[in-house]
């Protein structure tokens, strides 16, 4: 609980090793590593480990599910960079925590998950609430162990953190046995540290491979960068400017590269992919030249491989060896730390005259890029792009951002311009549903002192709504704004698209959610209309605690461009007749 | 076309369903899997092969070295190797046919474990071709085999030169082990 308070913090002497429970040791290690903040909900078989909670000085977040443990350890360590911790008792607890894992898998987030189990002596018989967690997650974490011993607590917890937070990041599981927790053992916070990480064996720059790189960007006459991930979590956004600027080369960005380079910067192109806008996609399809920095080429970003970017020598600059030539073929591999790669090769880079290339983007951009959403006639319909246009707007594009899955998540990319890195909280790669609201519990718990907004769909919010519940008890200040067209949209529009309008099981019967919000104290209003928006947008911002804006918006649109699921990156369905949903960077 | 790995992977519960699963991920079969204690303390080493494409050899060793547990990775490819598997063939046996065995025995260069009335045991060390040749000839000569047992394959480079053996002499980490010695050893197969 956020109400506890600091002076029960000093009971245990982190520095001269002192014998302590295992439950007492769980919270020591985590306090030694830094950790000031963690997600769970208790249980039978990590009860020692609760009780033992009071004396450390570590805030902890009642969740309502634990799905919202994971999904908020998540959203805390993409706000902050930081490692984040779910706890979870055994059995469902435990298995609630799956999808979470498997999101942080997906994106490569710093996670550590610690799982109570039954007691060693009993151990794979099937007992009350025992399940195989490490077994079952498996697959979806970085790595997981298994303690069953008081003594080993410490070393497993601090290897899981190294493991964790490394080379390229990613969630990692602590199961540990009920009678570990109770037994005692002498902790040692130094000597349980672990072996000097190891990088990955594979992870060097071939011979030459500078030079090749220097050369084909110096020679390149349509060259691109492509810009994701790994740009943030390597902190690599000076390098990958510095780089831009030089070369005069255009940037692309994945959906989660959004804020690693300014939305304002005038090589910035704006988002690629299945929902990036035209001239960005046709840039990238045009290109003799891909500088691949920190992304993984996933199918949602290149559409059919085997016509990607044909024209194009590729760079790929990256942590993971293994996604060198995995889905695209690459001509330079350059496998390493971002960062350190792009300081070695940033002085082969001379200056370079960009001019023709970009001119020839920027008159792709042709007249739907200087057409703008606030001029549209105002037609008695919302919809959901002007809300994020005027949610970017009136933040002024500092608010922290986390969104769900769906319609809302790619109006959200394409109209609320990231000139931050961390200011978009959202799940790219496993693409789960419900993680907004716990999510943005993370990202605030994180960040106190920075605006957090939740964009989520009808049917996303109601996934994990229960964590409203969280918001009140943890006095946490977000503003929700429910983007509300009773479908699940995204679904209805592939319907619309692919499966002759035959919209089945996509009509979504929601509650009232100003109602919803009102049983749980927490403020609301819906917006029908464009003209309250801003209002409302205002009124929610200077509210104390927490509010909910639902957005009844338009409810059969479609998010435009999209490129087929399949199709070549070109033949992209367009925004039909002369819709002008584009807004202008400068405006 | 068939890959040939040999990790170096830590003696712990669960190591090799953490290696099973990568394959399984990845829907590639493994057609042989031995594992076993190295000169290494604590690391098991396990010889692996499986049928995939060409290219997937990279991304099966950048994806093992991944695995936490995993301490080294020999894609043996096509280098020069010595590769052996065991086998354990238990034949019925009267005492009139029994003659007509030992014979196929001593060409193939076996040996027989054990003898009991009924039945007998060979015991066959060579490469797959070898044991697939018996297996085959005992077949063809009528005796019927009461059980089957292979070890799967043990693979392990020529020459003094690996990347393992030059990683434990603490040299720097290298992707390509240095040019294989010439090695005047020829297989001593028939």
């Amino acid at each position: 609980m956020g109400s506890k308070k600091h002076s029960q913090s000093s009971n245990v002497q982190l520095t001269a090793p002192t014998r302590l429970t295992g439950a007492e040791i769980i919270w020591a290690t985590l306090a030694g590593e830094g950790v000031t903040d963690v997600f769970g909900y208790p249980g039978g078989a990590i009860l020692p480990a609760y009780d033992a909670l009071r004396k450390f000085p570590i805030r902890h977040t009642l969740v309502r599910h634990e799905q919202g443990a994971s999904h908020m350890a998540d959203g805390y360590a993409r706000a902050s960079g930081k490692l984040g911790v779910a706890i979870a008792t055994s059995g469902p607890g435990a298995t609630n925590l799956i999808t979470g894992i498997a999101t942080a898998m997906l994106d490569s987030i710093p996670m550590l998950c610690i799982t109570g189990n039954v007691s060693s002596k009993v151990l794979g018989t099937d007992a009350f609430q025992e399940v195989d967690i490490t077994g079952i997650t498996l697959p979806v974490t970085k790595h997981n162990f298994l303690v069953n011993r008081a003594e080993d607590i410490a070393s497993t917890i601090r290897h899981a953190v190294q493991i964790a937070t490394s080379g390229r990041p990613g969630p990692v599981l602590v199961d540990i046995t009920k009678d570990a927790q109770q037994a005692t053992a002498l902790f040692d916070f130094e000597a349980a540290k672990p072996k000097p990480y190891r990088p990955h064996p594979m992870l060097r720059v071939e011979a030459g491979g500078l030079e090749q790189a220097a050369d084909l960007i110096c020679s390149a006459k349509r060259p691109v960068i492509l810009a994701g991930h790994g740009v943030i979590e390597s902190g690599a956004m000076e390098q990958v400017r510095t780089l831009a600027e030089r070369a005069q080369i255009p940037v692309a960005l994945t959906l989660l590269g959004l804020g690693s380079f300014p939305a304002s910067h005038p090589l910035n192109l704006g988002m690629m992919g299945m929902h990036g806008e035209a001239w960005v996609n046709h840039a990238i399809q045009e290109a003799d030249l891909l500088i691949a920095c920190g992304m993984r080429f996933d199918d949602r970003v290149t559409g059919k491989t085997s016509s990607y970017a044909l024209n194009a020598k590729k760079i790929h600059i990256e942590v993971d060896p293994a996604e060198i030539n995995k889905n695209i073929k690459v001509d330079v591999a350059l496998v390493g730390d971002l960062r350190a790669v792009l300081e070695e090769l940033l002085p082969r880079i001379a200056g370079r005259d960009g001019g023709t290339w970009l001119q020839t983007i920027d008159q792709s951009k042709g007249a739907s890029s200087v057409r703008d959403i606030k001029n549209l006639p105002d037609s008695g319909h919302l919809y959901a792009a002007h809300v994020m246009h005027d949610l970017w707007r009136i933040t002024g594009g500092n608010a922290i951002v986390v969104t769900d899955v769906g319609q809302h998540q790619m109006w959200e990319a394409q109209y609320f311009h990231h000139e931050k890195p961390r200011t978009l909280i959202t799940s790219g790669g496993l693409g789960t549903m419900g993680f907004a609201l716990p999510a943005a519990i993370g990202a605030k718990t994180a960040c106190p002192d920075q605006e957090v907004w939740v964009v989520a769909g009808d049917g996303g919010f109601q996934m994990t709504s229960a964590e409203l519940a969280t918001i009140v008890q943890e006095k946490i200040k977000i503003n929700i704004a429910i983007i509300n067209n009773g479908y699940l949209g995204m679904v209805r529009q592939w319907q619309e698209f692919f499966y002759e309008r035959n919209y089945e099981a996509t009509p979504l019967v929601s509650p009232d959610f100003v109602k919803l919000a009102d049983a749980h104290g927490i403020p609301a209003r819906s917006v029908h209309t464009r003209g309250e928006v801003a209002e409302a947008v205002q009124e929610a911002r200077s509210a104390k605690g927490p509010f909910l804006l639902n957005f009844m918006v338009e409810k059969e649109d479609s998010v435009y461009p999209m490129i087929p699921a399949g199709n070549a990156l070109h033949e992209m369905i367009r925004r039909p007749g002369q819709n002008p949903l584009v807004e202008s960077v400068n405006d | 076309m068939l890959h040939t790995f040999v990790a170096y992977v830590e003696d712990l519960p669960g190591v090799l369903t953490r290696v099973a699963s990568l394959f399984r991920r990845l829907n590639i079969n493994i057609s042989s899997l031995t594992v076993g204690r190295s000169e290494r303390p604590g690391l098991s080493r396990l010889t692996l092969v499986c049928d995939a494409s060409a290219e997937a050899g990279h991304r099966i060793r950048a994806s093992l070295y991944k695995l936490e547990n995993v301490v080294d990775v020999d894609d043996i490819a096509q280098a020069p190797n010595v590769t052996r598997e065991l086998a354990l063939i238990k034949v019925a046996a009267s005492t009139k046919t029994r003659s007509q065995i030992f014979e196929l025995v001593e060409v193939f260069r076996a040996r027989i474990v054990d003898l009991t009335a009924e039945s007998l045991m060979i015991e066959m060390t060579g490469v797959e071709s070898k044991i697939e040749g018996l297996i085959e000839i005992l077949r063809a000569s009528d005796c019927r085999i009461l059980e089957l047992c292979r070890s799967g394959k043990m693979t392990m480079r020529r020459g003094h030169h690996t990347s393992s053996v030059l990683k434990a002499m603490g040299a720097k980490g290298d992707e390509k082990p240095l040019e294989e010695e010439e090695t005047a050893a020829v297989e001593a197969e028939f």
